[in-house]
């Protein structure tokens, strides 16, 4: 599997680290809702097809990247820096702050 | 400044070694340069960056990832988004830089003893880097100067190319010697000088 990072190019899957569903909104850290907390930290799509995922290139540039990938076929459909578009959807995000 | 030891100094011998037969594949020699430093760009600060680097060293770096460019003293390259290595023959590189890149353009951080610098040169480099790493080292997809970052079983490897068949490998110092020594592992079937 090849992940084509927006820096280095494409590289081989065991240059990156995944870091998670790219589909989480983290509540906010102020939150005492149990609910929304289990949903963050529990709660996953497990579709079979289009995933939103986070991946950092740990074994290049260190970025982290937004990264779609077909569950069923490996296939990457799309890349970007996670920072582009904001923060990623789970981690440091804002509260409030759009996808 | 601390006089720096190699720490490939127990392993490291001089002379041809495996293949040779047929004449030396590639030569391996460690560059030591004076001083290594890191420079990183807060987001939008990059063109301040990459024009503080080319006031200090004279070298020119042209937009793109990995972009990179060296002179008889200095080399420098991006190898990720922002952030650029930048060696000098001599010591004393992470003083140049204070005071030009400042507070509000990025960060310095002084590598002079945490990297190894390793050359690698010679009509067979390309092929003998290709066991290691799993990145196109073809002069088009790798042209001189440039750069990029990569790893081989967990040594993270930041790697120039020096010339059409000439690449500079710079490690971590703690890993240098374990790298060192795959490296001529890798180099016996080609045949490879020591220098």
């Amino acid at each position: 599997m090849l992940i084509t990072c927006p820096y280095c190019g494409p590289r081989d899957v065991s240059e990156f680290a995944y870091q998670g569903d790219g589909n989480r909104t983290r509540p906010d850290p102020a939150s005492t809702d149990p609910e929304a907390w289990n949903a963050y930290v529990y709660d996953r799509l497990n579709p079979a097809g289009l995933h939103n995922e986070i991946w950092q290139h740990a074994g290049g540039c260190r970025a982290h990247l937004a990264v779609v990938r077909d569950t069923l076929t490996h296939e990457i459909s799309s890349v970007r820096f996670a920072r582009e578009h904001g923060a990623p959807a789970h981690g440091r995000r804002k509260p409030g702050a759009k996808a | 400044m601390v006089e720096q030891l190699s720490p490939l100094e127990p392993v490291f011998r001089p002379g041809s070694h495996g293949n040779f037969v047929d004449g030396v594949g590639v030569t391996l020699s460690e560059i030591a340069p004076g001083s290594i430093v890191q420079l990183a760009a807060w987001p939008g600060e990059e063109k301040k960056l990459m024009a503080t680097i080319g006031s200090v060293t004279g070298l020119k770096l042209a937009d793109g990832a990995g972009t990179g460019a060296s002179s008889e003293r200095y080399t420098a390259f991006g190898f990720a988004p922002g952030k650029f290595l930048v060696s000098d023959a001599s010591e004393g590189l992470a003083t140049a830089f204070a005071g030009k890149v400042t507070a509000a353009i990025g960060t310095i951080t002084d590598l002079s003893h945490g990297r190894t610098a390793i050359r690698i040169g010679g009509p067979k480099s390309e092929w003998v880097l290709a066991k290691l790493f799993a990145v196109d080292f073809a002069l088009a997809a790798f042209p001189q100067g440039s750069g990029i970052s990569t790893t081989h079983h967990d040594v993270f490897t930041q790697i120039q190319r020096s010339g059409p068949d000439s690449f500079d490998l710079y490690v971590f110092r703690s890993f240098a010697r374990s790298f060192w020594k795959m490296l001529c592992h890798a180099s016996d079937e080609v045949g490879y000088e020591v220098r």
